[in-house]
């Protein structure tokens, strides 16, 4: 059993005990254990079930490599899923649940997958669900939705908060190992700006468990003093709890940083998202543990050597009472030695190597702890937890030799250098036979804006296993300077051996696990090998190999070994696959930071907004507005207050705040000729005072906006855009202002904002202004098409004669500031005049019932003008203007377009917007012909029936026609082919 | 995370204060020009695996518009400058030279 030991412990304060509960069982651990220690003190090895089969699984690691020991965290709005054990910090009434199992996580039903193993191989799914196409929706697909997936989503909102901030350096050393100390006091001795980051919460890695001694020092003291000299630089900041997540372009570094992880709800943002950029980053992230690949590597009590070492000396726990250890190098050793030395059983060492008289081997025999060479693992014994090992010759076919009884496996394959960090930005590798690792390639680094390296590995994460050679290579990164020294013992090298025995059968190889996380053996590598996938990408994809939330830290180079044996060629040349951030699973939250609800995104508000909000309004947002869609009346459904509106703005007036309508403002001596090349029609000919509709389009002659464009002066032009398109219009007139015709003398100054718009439509429009007073605005003084400035009501005004509805109507401008008074004044002096606000749906139903079309409806970038029955707007004497060619493809003039038409349905029925008409035949894909689709469909109150406007083929041509158009519920509505224009055809009631 | 010197305002700019234009230089192709060199121009672009020029705008910022010549195997920035010109300046020719001596060209 894994036990609590009587005395040591680094990390832990007996003094401070702390109560937690796993799948609701009360447990106690100390301050400075991580859930994975205290699991353990308490004898819970058994934390999960695995993804594909079931099978029990225990914790495998000590650190953020852990792929079976996860577990859902919290609860309610603080749960969180798939939250390793080994790198969660214990605290008080922390409370675990563990996860993909049913009903429990003793007895669990799904485990039947695994006697059904030799029927999941690897392209499993790829295989079995082509066949027949219903089965997978209806048969499997919900069985596997119910059975796979790890941890269970989040249902409440999350109750913590998160936030973002930036920081900058000279030198980002990422890990706090002794490497990445060493190589901050060598940068923070030069004066340079340097920020230390550390995953966990402790500083110095790795080196006191492994009883490292530097200048006479043992390694808790060394870091100590490091710590505090670090400590007293101003120039240096440290950061514990916070992972280096990804290296991006330039030197720019994602980090999260636990603040509140530990001691959830205690008001502080539970983390924070660090957004970095350095001119060089030192990574110096360690090495990894490789596990072997034996037959039942994945039984609970099956450990890293070096975790088991973790557990022992950070949190005096004992996975084991009698633990075998199986290496092929020596550092495991140190295991044996310290669970000796710690008063517990080695029953025995095997060293897959046919030789082990390294110093290391030595000291363990001169112990007396049993070490036996050129031996393997041929099975594991047990299921919910190791019961012992029946071992064998590595070199046979797994002839077992003997069993030992143990209930825990230290295993150690080598080490791997952490090379995420390196890779995430470019950073090449090369194989290392000697140490039988894929390490950073110091001549190939990943290069920022000079072209040179921006990032260099210290310590392990180059390669570098003992602690000399780590304190010389962090050194070496840093600059240079003074090597502390480590005395180390003698490692003789590694082997390179991954599965064990080497002749091991298919049944052996059917329980060798290498991904354990996603479940893939050697035998679905081996699979994948001969099935032809020939690519470690391939395979990687086939086989889901290391594409687990862990990302494979410990089964991508296993994986990698066993394809390269399967295909018979070396290492280097399967390569590896792509390392991408972020190193560890970064939590949503710290991504979104702050932008949540209402600062999600930028509100922009009229100067009328809070009229709006205060009458009944319901909202419409429109880009980053909000416009009123209608005002309510109490009792009122939406459809009814839209119908009021058009109703009342018809027959009496009809406020609308148009202040969201683009404003752009165009001047210079070039500024007609500009504005020729930027709408279809001309624009330089319009005469002061003058208003003229035009149209935009982009350099394929697809329609992009439209409005009406006001000559201001000589030089000077107006022009309204949509309210989505401001901004957008803008940039497209400064794009070709600066990088085509930048000597042409014209500015632009987008002033949508400056002013606030009101539309005062209907036949009372003019009797409301002479209200107001202040100018003349009869139709002999300001006609139809024209503008004038002027004062209304005190306040200083640009009135426009424009109509979007058909009726007699003014669009006044006024400075922004003035917006809201000057709307309470139009309020105000229309009340005995039936005046009423309308908002953007009335404008839709009007401006349909006036056939005009709307940018976004009756185009998505695929219609050009002559669709819409607006070549009148299209200069037949420009030599060009921006679209111009783009139109005169041979596609565009054909005949046989979509072109835009007036729908009525025969029995005044409403059309279902974005109703397709269906043709004759059928297409190549054996889907039915289209000959037209609806692009706008309203009911109309002022003609009580539906209308609707819509682009059908040869449309123009076929007026009278009736065809069909599909509804929702499958059935067909008949309407018929009429003019686009519904109501005041020959323009009457907008000219008077 | 590109970081771009804007060459009218002299700021080192983040890549989130700018807005990206595709590739720079190309030739306007209009009225009267043929299908071939309507389409190379609307649509057929370098996508080059090595040095490049691409133009971008400052748009959280002075709002001018520039070119940078970049690697974008290696993201090494060559150099910026104004967009209001029709080929880069000698000096950038230079710079890309320099640092590539087998370059081609930009054409």
């Amino acid at each position: 059993m894994s036990t609590r030991l009587a005395c040591g412990g680094r990390l832990i304060d007996r003094r401070a005990p702390r109560t937690f509960s796993f799948n609701g069982k009360k447990m106690r651990g100390f301050l400075g254990d991580t859930l994975a220690s205290a699991l353990l003190a308490n004898d819970q090895m058994l934390v999960g079930r695995s993804f594909k089969y079931h099978r029990p699984r225990g914790i495998v690691a000590a650190g953020p490599e852990e792929p079976n020991a996860l577990v859902g965290l919290g609860t309610g709005s603080r749960f969180e899923p798939n939250q390793r054990v080994t790198t969660t910090e214990l605290f008080d009434g922390l409370t675990a649940t563990s996860q993909n199992h049913w009903p429990s996580l003793e007895f669990d039903v799904g485990v039947v997958n695994n006697y059904a193993a030799r029927f999941l191989p690897g392209g499993f799914y790829y295989k079995t669900f082509i066949h027949p196409r219903f089965a997978w929706k209806h048969v499997f697909e919900p069985i596997i939705r119910r059975s796979a997936g790890l941890g269970k989503a989040p249902i409440d909102r999350d109750a913590d908060r998160y936030e973002q901030a930036y920081d900058f350096a000279d030198i980002l050393v990422i890990g706090g190992g002794i490497a990445g100390l060493q190589a901050a006091l060598v940068a923070g001795r030069s004066g340079a700006r340097v920020l230390v980051l550390e995953q966990t919460a402790h500083w110095g890695g790795r080196a006191p468990v492994d009883e490292v001694e530097i200048d006479g020092l043992t390694a808790g003291e060394w870091i100590d003093n490091a710590v505090q000299e670090l400590e007293g630089m101003e120039n240096v900041t440290l950061r514990l709890r916070t992972m280096g997540a990804g290296v991006y372009d330039h030197g720019y570094v994602l980090a999260e940083e636990k603040i509140a992880d530990h001691s959830p709800a205690d008001g502080r943002p539970r983390k924070r998202l660090w957004r970095i950029r350095a001119a060089k980053v030192i990574a110096a992230q360690g090495a990894i543990e490789r596990p072997l690949s034996f037959a039942g590597n994945d039984v609970p009590g099956v450990m890293l050597a070096g975790s088991v070492r973790d557990f022992v000396v950070n949190h005096a726990v004992a996975p084991g009472d009698r633990t075998v250890v199986v290496t092929n190098n020596d550092d495991a050793y140190r295991t044996a030695i310290l669970l000796v030395e710690a008063g517990l059983s080695v029953p025995a060492v095997l060293d897959a190597r046919p030789v082990a008289d390294g110093e290391l081997p030595r000291r363990a025999r001169a112990m007396g702890i049993r070490v036996e060479t050129g031996r393997a693992i041929a099975a594991v014994k047990g299921g919910k937890r190791v019961t012992g090992v029946a071992t064998c010759a590595q070199a046979g076919q797994g002839a077992v030799l003997e069993t030992v009884a143990c209930d825990s496996v230290a295993m150690s394959g080598g080490w791997s250098p952490v090379v995420h960090l390196w890779s995430h930005c470019g950073g090449k590798l090369i194989w290392d036979e000697a140490n039988a690792h894929f390490r950073p390639d110091p001549d190939r680094p990943p290069t920022g804006q000079d072209g040179q390296g921006m990032v260099v590995t210290a310590g392990s994460a180059s390669g570098a296993l003992t602690a000399d050679a780590v304190l010389a290579d962090a050194t070496q990164a840093a600059g240079g300077g003074n090597v502390p020294q480590a005395t180390v013992p003698q490692e003789a090298p590694v082997a390179a051996i991954w599965v064990m025995p080497q002749g091991a059968g298919p049944d052996l190889r059917a329980k060798m696990w290498l991904d354990y996380q996603n479940d893939v053996k050697v035998s679905d590598v081996q699979l994948a090998a001969r099935e032809g996938y020939t690519s470690v990408e391939h395979t990687k994809r086939y086989t889901t190999l290391g594409m687990a939330t862990d990302q494979g830290k410990l089964s991508n180079i296993n994986g990698l070994a066993v394809l390269s044996q399967a295909l018979s060629i070396d290492i280097p040349q399967v390569g590896t696959t792509t390392f991408r951030p972020p190193y560890t699973p970064v939590t949503i939250g710290a991504l979104a930071g702050e932008a949540r609800d209402e600062i999600f995104q930028p509100l922009r508000r009229t100067p009328i907004h809070e009229w709006h909000e205060t009458h009944d309004v319901e909202w419409e947002p429109v880009g980053l507005w909000r416009r009123p869609y209608c005002y309510r009346h109490p009792g009122e459904t939406s459809h009814q207050a839209v119908m009021r509106e058009v109703s009342n703005t018809r027959k009496n007036v009809g406020l609308l705040d148009a202040s969201t309508l683009g404003k752009i403002i165009v001047k210079g001596p070039d500024a007609g000729r500009f504005l020729d090349m930027l709408y279809t029609n001309m624009m330089s000919t319009l005469p002061v005072g003058k208003c003229r509709y035009g149209l935009m389009c982009n350099e394929q002659g697809f329609l992009s906006d439209d409005g009406v464009v006001a000559r201001i002066d000589d030089e000077t032009w107006l022009c309204h855009t949509t309210s989505g398109g401001a901004d957008r219009i803008h940039a497209w007139m400064e794009d070709w202002l600066q990088c085509e015709w930048w000597d042409w003398q014209v500015f632009t100054a987008n002033v949508t904002e400056q002013f606030a718009q009101v539309a005062v439509v209907g036949p009372n429009a003019r009797k409301l202004l002479e209200k107001l007073g202040g100018m003349d605005v009869s139709k002999e003084t300001l006609p139809f098409m024209q503008w004038q400035d002027g004062t209304l009501g005190g306040f200083r005004a640009r009135v426009y004669r424009i109509s979007f509805s058909g009726e007699l109507s003014y669009e006044i401008a006024v400075p922004a500031n003035e917006g809201r008074a000057f709307w309470d004044a139009c309020v105000a002096a229309g009340a005995e005049l039936g005046a009423m606000p309308y908002g953007t749906e009335c404008l839709h139903v009007m401006r349909a019932e006036k056939g005009f079309i709307m940018i976004g409806d009756e185009t998505d970038g695929t219609v050009i003008p002559q669709d819409l029955n607006l070549a009148w707007a299209i200069s037949k004497k420009k030599a060009d203007y921006l679209g111009k060619r783009g139109q005169e493809r041979a596609f565009l003039a054909s005949p046989d377009r979509w072109k835009l038409v007036g729908l009525e349905t025969l029995d005044g029925s409403v059309l279902e917007d974005g109703a397709y008409a269906p043709g004759e035949g059928r297409n190549a894909n054996g889907q039915r012909n289209t000959q037209g689709r609806v692009t706008s469909t309203y009911h109309s109150p002022t003609l009580g029936r539906g209308i609707a406007m819509g682009l059908v083929l040869r449309g123009p041509e076929r007026m009278g026609e009736v065809i069909e158009f599909t509804k929702l519920d499958g059935t067909l509505t008949k309407a018929k082919i009429v003019d686009q224009v519904f109501y005041d055809k020959e323009g009457a009631k907008q000219d008077v | 995370m590109l970081i771009l010197e804007c060459p009218h305002c002299g700021i080192r700019a983040e890549e989130t204060e700018l807005s990206p234009g595709g590739e720079a230089h190309l030739k306007r192709f209009g009225p009267g020009s043929s299908d071939q060199e309507f389409e190379d121009y609307m649509f057929a672009r370098k996508n080059p695996k090595g040095v490049h020029f691409e133009r971008w705008r400052h748009a959280y910022g002075c709002g001018k518009w520039f070119i940078a010549a970049r690697c974008t195997a290696t993201l090494e920035v060559f150099g910026t400058y104004p967009a209001q010109t029709a080929e880069p300046p000698q000096h950038i020719i230079d710079a890309v030279k320099t640092r590539r001596p087998g370059w081609e060209g930009y054409k």
